[in-house]
């Protein structure tokens, strides 16, 4: 009985993984034509890979653009402007240790207004930003912001870049991603067509016609070219913008990463150390054993 | 083993003083010194595995808990805050977060070396059963902690979860609001929930002492599956310490090493995106799903068309495990010497991925998109549930009828008399200390 369960079984087994395998295979190819997103593309980020950091540059640029175009309707509200002037953040300068010491920060903190209070009379007033306030929220409260954007707020962009998949990419692919949309497709008043926005198109084309990749968004299309003027001279395309804003955001969703990475190099040279050690004392202490 | 005469003898005042008293010296010197199986393989490294695992959650998780603020309004941000502004709480919390997933790979693999090599076989049911329980603990644990960052996938998995209870008829609805601390999911949930992912670990901290008594009382397994004869005792085992410290040191290394490349170079790949968007009651995200080491239970779930016959199916799916040892009639307790229930075995292990793998998908998706298909009773044949339903049969099978089945109709191989046979021709002969060097064996 054993042996017969051995080839048979073995033997019918081997083509059903095989199989198993070519589903697994097949399983992306079936996105495409039947609607849903596509694909995000990726423009290439200086921060992706193990070994990856962030263009300083960059985040200074993207800083930019978030603050004079995105920050109109986005909050960011788990960011302090002390965080810009960290180690690996848009601002850091390496005469000021302590971000809050930074006049580069103070100066771009103090640009913005922020709700406190007189403490002398406890009336509410505006005041300039100091280094430990975070990024004030364009809106008063989520319903106001949804109130303001058609019944649906706008989301807050501290930690975009972990909360969608592909991250960064997704970002840049959906502020390139307002294409014309196909001529058969129904757009709702205060909605817009974009490729890479989640969703499914199918209601709102006849029926058999194609379905066009991607969904609608509330959002219109923010950006268009030269609408922020970079201090650096760079040409502010579209693409460029968003790229950059893209980086800015995967930059404040994790300000810490550049320092995650390179902990990680330290601690797994460590290891591997350590594991070379400990192998070499077992073959050690084993080596009259027969087991 | 289990009779493991003590060795320890106190060398100074102080430990003869103590060891009148209170004999901890003692019991650390005799734990050192257990005699332990000489051949056990990398997968019994696990255990020590595990241990570091539910160490490392215990002590992170205490600092976690002192920068957390369980309030549905808050918990969000501080989370985010820790991973911000706490000194080295980026580190912290994803050591903590990753953990998880790591105790999981770690246990999975511990309680399939158990089945492979029998190890919940008499007289070992106890440590089985009780590892059973740490087992349920540690989801439980896993559920309550996933819900603590308030994001949509901790929201909205709790809502799930939760729900089940009130599938149970009569009781079901009373109890879902006890258990929630009210009619919807909020903010006393949220801090029952806290209070016991604080409380859990500790009750399995007890129950791994529980778990180690009864491996010393009855005596750990071993790949070959044989209980080791008295008289041979000195042959075939070794003192605990140093040779399986430095082994499973060995291989606690290796594990921290992938440990390590998850916390520090991929951090959130384990995880769901949407569980960093903060939750919201009012919108349903397009896809619930828990975290990957509870797809297999919950696609059974899922398997059932009636929701108490779901939660009955997931419950029993672990429930079964409890059983184990009386559910194998086999006399040979490992897989090594059972050709046939390896093949089962190995079936079994596909199988649980599957399982896995249907757990994330959508029920009505086409498991081969584009292939005919016809609806059989109240789906798709070419669709996840019942591909789902054919892997949740199989894995009852496996346990109720395979089990059962298999001890009694298979033909096994010879099965060794001492476990230095199969390494030693002639029955192991004694080696002399200093033995030559060329004449070893590793393993």
């Amino acid at each position: 009985m054993t042996a017969f369960w051995n080839k048979t079984v073995l033997k019918s087994l081997a083509p059903a993984l095989a199989a198993l395998g070519l589903i697994v295979a097949a399983q992306p190819a079936a996105a495409e034509g039947k609607g849903g997103p596509l694909h995000p593309h990726n423009p290439g980020f200086s921060f992706e890979g193990p070994f990856g950091t962030f263009d300083q540059g960059q985040l200074q640029r993207g800083y930019k653009v978030y603050r004079e175009v995105c920050a109109a309707c986005h909050s960011m509200s788990l960011l302090s402007f002390r965080t810009l002037g960290e180690k690996h953040g848009p601002f850091w300068d390496p005469h000021y240790p302590n971000p809050n010491d930074n006049p580069y920060v103070k100066a771009l903190a103090a640009e913005v207004q922020v709700a406190d209070i007189d403490s002398e009379t406890g009336e509410p007033l505006q005041r300039p930003a100091t280094t430990a306030d975070r990024f004030p929220s364009p809106y008063p409260n989520a319903t106001a912001a949804a109130a303001a954007n058609g019944g649906a707020a706008p989301p807050d962009l501290s930690v975009m870049a972990k909360a969608r998949h592909s991250g960064a990419s997704y970002i840049y692919s959906l502020l390139t991603g307002y294409r014309n949309p196909p001529a058969n497709l129904q757009i709702r008043q205060g909605q817009y067509y974009n490729a890479y926005m989640p969703g499914d198109l199918t209601p709102f084309v006849p029926e058999g016609a194609k379905v066009p990749p991607g969904g609608f968004i509330a959002m219109p299309p923010p950006l268009r070219a030269n609408q922020v003027t970079y201090d650096d001279g760079t040409a502010a395309t579209v693409e460029q913008m968003s790229k950059d804003v893209a980086a800015f955001i995967a930059w404040g969703t994790e300000p810490r990463q550049i320092e995650r990475k390179q902990t990680g190099f330290g601690v797994l040279i460590f290891l591997v150390l350590f594991a070379g050690l400990t192998y070499l004392s077992y073959r050690r202490i084993w080596r009259n054993v027969a087991h | 083993m289990a009779n493991h005469e003590s060795t320890y003898v106190p060398k100074t005042a102080i430990e003869r003083w103590m060891d009148s008293r209170l004999p901890i010296i003692r019991f650390g010197a005799d734990y050192l010194s257990l005699p332990t199986p000489k051949n056990l393989n990398y997968w019994y490294t696990f255990g020590a595995i595990l241990t570091l695992c539910l160490a490392t959650q215990i002590v992170t998780g205490i600092v976690l808990a002192m920068h957390y603020t369980p309030n549905t309004e808050l918990a969000f941000a501080s989370v985010e805050r820790i991973m911000r502004d706490v000194n080295g709480g980026w580190l912290i919390r994803y050591v903590h977060s990753n953990g998880a997933s790591m105790f999981f790979i770690a246990v999975y693999i511990h309680m399939l070396r158990g089945l492979y090599y029998g190890s919940y076989k008499a007289p070992r049911e106890m440590i089985w059963i009780v590892g059973c329980v740490i087992f349920f603990l540690l989801i439980a644990t896993a559920f309550l902690g996933y819900v603590l960052p308030w994001g949509q996938m901790s929201y909205w998995g709790a809502e799930v979860i939760t729900n089940l209870i009130g599938a149970v008829p009569l009781v079901g609805e009373p109890i879902l609001i006890w258990l929630r601390g009210g009619p919807a999911i909020d903010n006393a949930t949220l801090n029952r929930f806290f209070s016991l992912h604080y409380l859990l670990p500790f009750a399995i901290a007890g129950c791994v002492v529980l778990h180690l008594w009864a491996l010393h009382h009855a005596g750990q397994n071993n790949p070959v599956g044989i209980l080791i004869p008295k008289d041979r005792m000195a042959k075939d085992t070794v003192p605990f310490h140093p040779y399986y410290t430095v082994k499973d040191g060995f291989a606690v290394i290796l594990f921290l090493i992938m440990f390590a490349t998850f916390v520090f170079f991929m951090p959130n790949v384990l995880g769901h995106a949407d569980n960093y968007i903060q939750a919201n009651p009012l919108q349903t995200p397009a896809h619930i799903v828990p975290e990957w080491y509870l797809l297999p239970f919950y696609a059974i779930l899922r398997a059932i068309p009636d929701k108490f016959g779901g939660v009955v199916a997931m419950f029993g799916a672990i429930a079964v495990l409890f059983v184990l040892p009386w559910l194998d009639t086999s006399k040979v307790r490992s897989m090594r010497y059972r050709p046939t229930m390896k093949v089962f075995f190995v079936i079994f292990v596909v199988n649980a991925f599957i399982l896995g793998w249907c757990g994330a998908q959508l029920p009505d998706a086409p498991v081969v998109p584009g292939m005919p298909s016809f609806t059989l009773f109240d789906g798709e044949l070419n669709s996840f549930l019942w591909l789902t339903r054919l892997a949740t049969l199989y894995y009852f099978a496996f346990f109720v009828v395979l089990m059962p089945l298999m001890g009694l109709r298979e033909t096994p191989l010879p099965v060794p008399q001492s476990i230095s046979e199969p390494v030693l021709p002639g029955g192991g002969a004694p080696m002399a200390a200093g033995a030559p060097a060329q004449a070893e064996k590793q393993g």
